[in-house]
């Protein structure tokens, strides 16, 4: 793929790499659609943003770095909580507890990371699941901190900027949720687009030859993780903020799970997949449970597998060949 | 500025479509519950007992057709409960908020009942502090406190005991229940010799239960979910040779549901449990409703939460009849204050200072009729309200 | 106090050996096959709903109902294996993960609709009800029955894996697959038949663990957690793994609730992490 030239430039390649696409455009454009088209689906648009934000998180590890994770509600359900409870010391304004909370989250990520950068394969896999098992049974017998499966009692959020209120509608929250989940793109991509997101995707393909070119992927895998939980705590502050409720659903295996369903379903290792598979999974959620609100995992789960024997790269990884096959 | 003029627009549109719904002269109610996923028989057992009362009294009050939207929560999750509650009201324009199977979902969606000011009726969700959390709000169900403080003075005055360890799930309502089962025997003279709390994992309560045989007590209290928690825990208790009459069972009725005593056998004879409602009490208009149940239900029985729905149903019926259709919050809180009524469970009452329900505790027994085992009524303590409702 | 540690010691035994036959299938599938079968779960609930009823509406006695579970989820499974899951063999793990936790969607939706939502109970024989005394301790029968059970599958499997011309194959097929077809063996109907054998050890353990955890159309998902655990710690590809894995569990778990109860939901998922970061192959595991 690479010619002479870019091989000798590489900052040229990468930038070209970063550089945005129309159909990028094309696509932040639409997320302005549910403002004027579908004003009653603001609430579920902004849960898709929260989610979209989580499992772009979870993409950094899982598809750019290659570490497989079953436990990444852990960071979500904490940044939810510390944005809950910093509401409830009597500071509601959200922006400072969005950064507050992320921040929260990527030093705990930063904690597990020493764990996590010693492991691989299942045994990765099953200590995140367990970490994250852990945390929730935690944060379950913790009751006189957290409500316990009550859920926090008492979250009062601030308007952002003192004006904006948190509306019935939605539209504080979906605009809210949108902005912060642009703004984590646009970081995400600076991050997989440099050098050192190269060489993330270095240790995802080869493992041993990381080291034998003198790459410290431990270090490397070590920040990704950090950078990853602060984002995941960032996607639970916003759902606390925006939903004034935090339960311990939020970091439920469940959870968890869903999301990485979510990101295999859009594709993995291209950020863009995780919101398209957020928005999908979401969406046909909402509809068939609509419609049957007692048998609608039936056709979830039947979706899970049509996409799988179709479009064996998620849909985003679909569409992108069908887009690609055509160009030439 | 912008957003907010935008939102004003779109609440006025939203307002004109309620309007319209109203104008079309239905009235919609929104069911919000965990209709897939672990709790899912809680739901349906919910739903049979809605669908019971609208096919017994038809679909039209005070001239007004009844239209049900059903939404799943899929589990305990606020946030999800929220949002299908802000939908409901401005995607589906619906009147009412009902239903409420889990503790979280009903305290996620008060606060949109509060700022929609729509009525909001808990149909199950147990925990006493709901209903304190939006003046729209009424009860149909019960709370932990209301039976289990009430049980714990009975088990010491007249259930013979003056001892005893308290094992629940870990999880908020287990914890209310041993706390309010602590305080109903302990003010009453007994003393709790031991408290354990057994995980939500997998149910296997054979360390607890040795535990328990260690501290050898007159009686063990137990509070569980119901599912595939109640017959193991009673198996694991006749194990161990903890059954009545050398050492007392006292539970909340999920112990001794039908399905759970068929699993037990004649290891569950004696089990002293409470409830609000009882299926096999025998009373005419029980008689009656359990028998409609089971003909609508390939014979499964009704228990407290289809009771629960039922009730929820009349309650809405007849508050809707008071105010002659009309949807307005208050009113319907207003009509609904103080009404009293007999239902399968015996006399109810909401209670008007607190909007949650006044009823009857029964103790019940397993005890064999006719070669079955079952539940048996042998005490029944009246007029119960919620202990904890303005005790701060 | 020694016989209070006695009697926690067999519980937690008794409890290993339940989760020992929910996972020594997946033990086949994923450690054996190197398929991430998710479903295995559903596979478990399959079985545990064929003796249901079985034993329900046909009348049978709950032993004969065992075998029943076995081949019903073993002939499901092949008819899956040839149709779909032989696709996912080189379709990478992800896609393995997404299509079988789409399966145990499907799966438990289905259960939802034709069984309905509420618990399955079956009832046992006299002589597994109950308790049997022996040394003046008494011991829940069907706890001995489990442990004896699992012990028999146990000694089956490995002497069936490493003794057999069956289990040489599987063995061969696994490591190399170009190499085994060279040799003449039909790698197609050995991987059906190693797949059959997991998904039917998946039924027998969900019948098996109907009378200790009952049947629900969540169990699919709700044991799935549990089975991973078992077969990481084991170690990957090693039916003794597994065992002894399920064994440690158990008692750890039993123990921990009973000596230190406040820690007893985090037990198990603490010696998980602890195991899993000292060895990462797992007890037993080769790879």
């Amino acid at each position: 793929m690479l010619n002479a030239r870019t091989a000798a430039d590489p900052h040229a390649w990468l930038r070209r790499q970063a550089r945005w696409s129309p159909w990028e455009v094309v696509f932040w454009l639409a997320t302005i659609i549910p403002f004027y088209f579908f004003p009653t689906y603001l609430t579920l648009a902004s849960q898709v943003a929260v989610t979209a934000l989580f499992a772009i998180s979870v993409d950094l590890v899982l598809g750019y770095a290659g570490i497989i994770t079953l436990g990444h509600a852990m960071f979500f359900g904490l940044g939810a909580y510390f944005a809950g409870l910093l509401t409830k010391t009597g500071w509601g304004e959200p922006l400072s507890g969005l950064v507050l909370a992320g921040l929260f989250a990527a030093l705990i990520g930063f904690l597990v990371s020493f764990i996590i950068v010693r492991v691989q394969h299942l045994a990765l896999l099953m200590i995140t699941l367990g970490l994250g098992l852990l945390t929730a049974e935690l944060a379950n017998s913790l009751g006189w901190l957290t409500g316990g499966t009550d859920g926090l009692q008492g979250v009062d959020v601030w308007p952002i900027f003192s004006r904006f209120e948190f509306d019935l509608w939605g539209y504080t929250a979906y605009a809210y949720a949108l902005i912060v989940l642009f703004i984590g793109v646009v970081a995400s991509q600076r991050i997989v687009h440099s050098s050192f997101g190269l060489s993330l995707r270095g240790v995802r393909e080869n493992l041993t030859r990381m080291p034998a070119i003198g790459s410290p992927y431990r270090r490397h895998l070590q920040i990704a993780y950090t950078i990853s939980a602060g984002l995941a705590g960032i996607a639970g502050a916003v759902l606390t903020q925006t939903t004034e409720t935090v339960s311990l659903d939020s970091l439920s295996f469940q959870r968890s799970a869903d999301v990485v369903v979510m990101l295999i379903l859009g594709g993995t290792g291209r950020l863009y997949g995780a919101i398209l598979g957020a928005a999908i999974f979401m969406i046909a959620r909402d509809q068939l449970s609509g419609m049957n609100p007692q048998y609608w995992y039936f056709w979830i789960g039947v979706l899970l597998m049509v996409v799988v024997l179709v479009v064996p790269n998620g849909i985003l990884g679909g569409l992108s060949r069908l887009v690609r096959g055509r160009g030439t | 500025m912008f957003a907010r003029i935008a939102a004003v627009l779109a609440l006025g549109v939203g307002l004109m479509w309620s309007a319209q719904a109203n104008a079309q002269d239905t009235i919609k109610i929104g069911l919000i519950m965990a209709y897939s996923g672990p709790f899912a028989d809680t739901a349906n057992q919910m739903q049979a007992g809605i669908d019971l009362y609208m096919q017994q009294h038809g679909d039209e009050v005070a001239g007004k057709k009844i239209e049900i939207i059903k939404k799943d929560t899929g589990g305990p999750k606020a946030d999800e409960a929220k949002r299908l509650a802000q939908e409901l009201i401005v995607r589906d324009g619906v009147d009412i908020l009902a239903g409420f199977t889990l503790t979280p979902e009903a305290l996620g969606a008060a606060a949109v009942a509060d700022q929609a000011k729509k009525f909001m009726v808990v149909m199950n969700a147990a925990t006493s502090i709901i209903t304190e959390k939006s003046p729209y709000i009424v009860r149909t169900s019960m709370t932990i406190p209301q039976l289990n403080t009430a049980f714990g003075k009975w088990a010491y005055e007249k259930g013979g005991v003056k001892q005893a360890y308290t094992l629940v799930a870990d999880y908020a309502p287990g914890v209310d229940a041993s706390t309010a089962f602590a305080k109903g025997f302990t003010d009453a003279g007994g003393t709790i010799v031991g408290a354990d709390k057994s995980p939500m994992g997998p149910p296997d309560f054979s360390a607890f239960v040795q535990r328990i045989k260690d501290a050898s007590p007159e009686a063990v209290f137990v509070f569980i979910p119901g599912g595939a928690q109640p017959p193991a825990l009673g198996k694991a208790l006749a194990e161990r040779g903890l059954t009545p009459p050398n050492t007392q069972i006292f539970a909340q009725g999920e112990l001794t549901f039908p399905e759970a005593i068929k699993s037990m056998g004649d290891t569950a004879k004696g089990i002293i449990t409470t409830f609000n409602y009882t299926m096999e009490r025998d009373d005419p208009i029980n008689n009656a409703f359990v028998k409609a149940y089971r003909d609508a239900n390939k014979g499964r029985s009704p228990d407290i939460y289809s009771v629960g729905g039922y009730d929820g149903m009349h309650l809405i019926y007849e508050a809707l009849k008071k105010t002659g259709g009309s949807t307005d919050a208050a009113a319907l809180v207003k009509a609904s204050e103080g009404m009293s009524w007999e239902s399968p469970r015996g006399k109810m009452v909401i209670d008007p200072e607190t909007r949650d329900v006044i009823q009857t505790v029964y103790i019940r027994k397993v005890e064999e009729v006719d070669g079955q085992l079952q539940n048996v009524v042998i005490d029944e303590i009246p007029d119960v309200k919620d202990p904890l409702h303005g005790a701060k | 106090m020694i016989g209070n540690l006695a009697i926690v010691l067999f519980d937690g035994l008794a409890f290993g050996m339940l989760l020992f036959v929910l996972s020594v299938g997946l033990s086949v599938t994923l450690g054996l096959m190197n398929f991430v079968n998710l479903a295995h779960g559903a596979f478990a609930m399959l079985g545990g709903y064929a003796t249901v009823v079985a034993t329900r509406e046909l009348g049978l006695p709950f032993l004969w109902s065992l075998p029943v579970a076995f081949i019903v989820a073993a002939l499901v499974s092949v008819a899956f294996e040839r149709t779909l899951f032989r696709r996912l063999y080189r379709a990478g793990e992800l896609n393995q993960v997404l299509f079988t936790i789409g399966l145990v969607f499907v799966a438990a939706a289905s259960a939802a609709y034709v069984f309905g939502t509420a618990q399955q109970p079956i009832e046992l024989p006299e002589f597994l009800r109950g308790v049997t005394e022996f040394a003046g301790f008494r011991f829940g029968s069907y706890r001995i029955f489990l442990i004896v059970v699992a012990l028999v599958i146990t000694g089956l499997l490995v002497l069936g894996l490493e003794y057999t011309r069956f289990g040489a194959q599987v063995r061969a097929a696994v490591d190399n697959q170009r190499a085994a077809q060279g040799l003449g063996i039909d790698v197609d109907s050995v991987f059906a038949m190693t797949f059959a054998l997991g998904s039917g050890l998946a039924g027998l353990g969900g019948a098996l663990a109907i009378e200790m955890v009952g049947l629900d159309p969540s169990f699919g998902f709700h044991y799935l957690v549990y089975m991973m655990i078992v077969v990481s710690v084991g170690g990957l590809g090693s039916i003794a793994g597994s065992f002894v894995a399920a064994s440690l569990l158990g008692v750890a778990d039993v123990a921990g609730k009973y000596f230190v109860p406040e820690l007893g939901a985090f037990m198990i998922y603490l010696v998980m992490v602890v195991i899993l970061f000292m060895r990462p192959q797992g007890l037993i595991g080769k790879r």
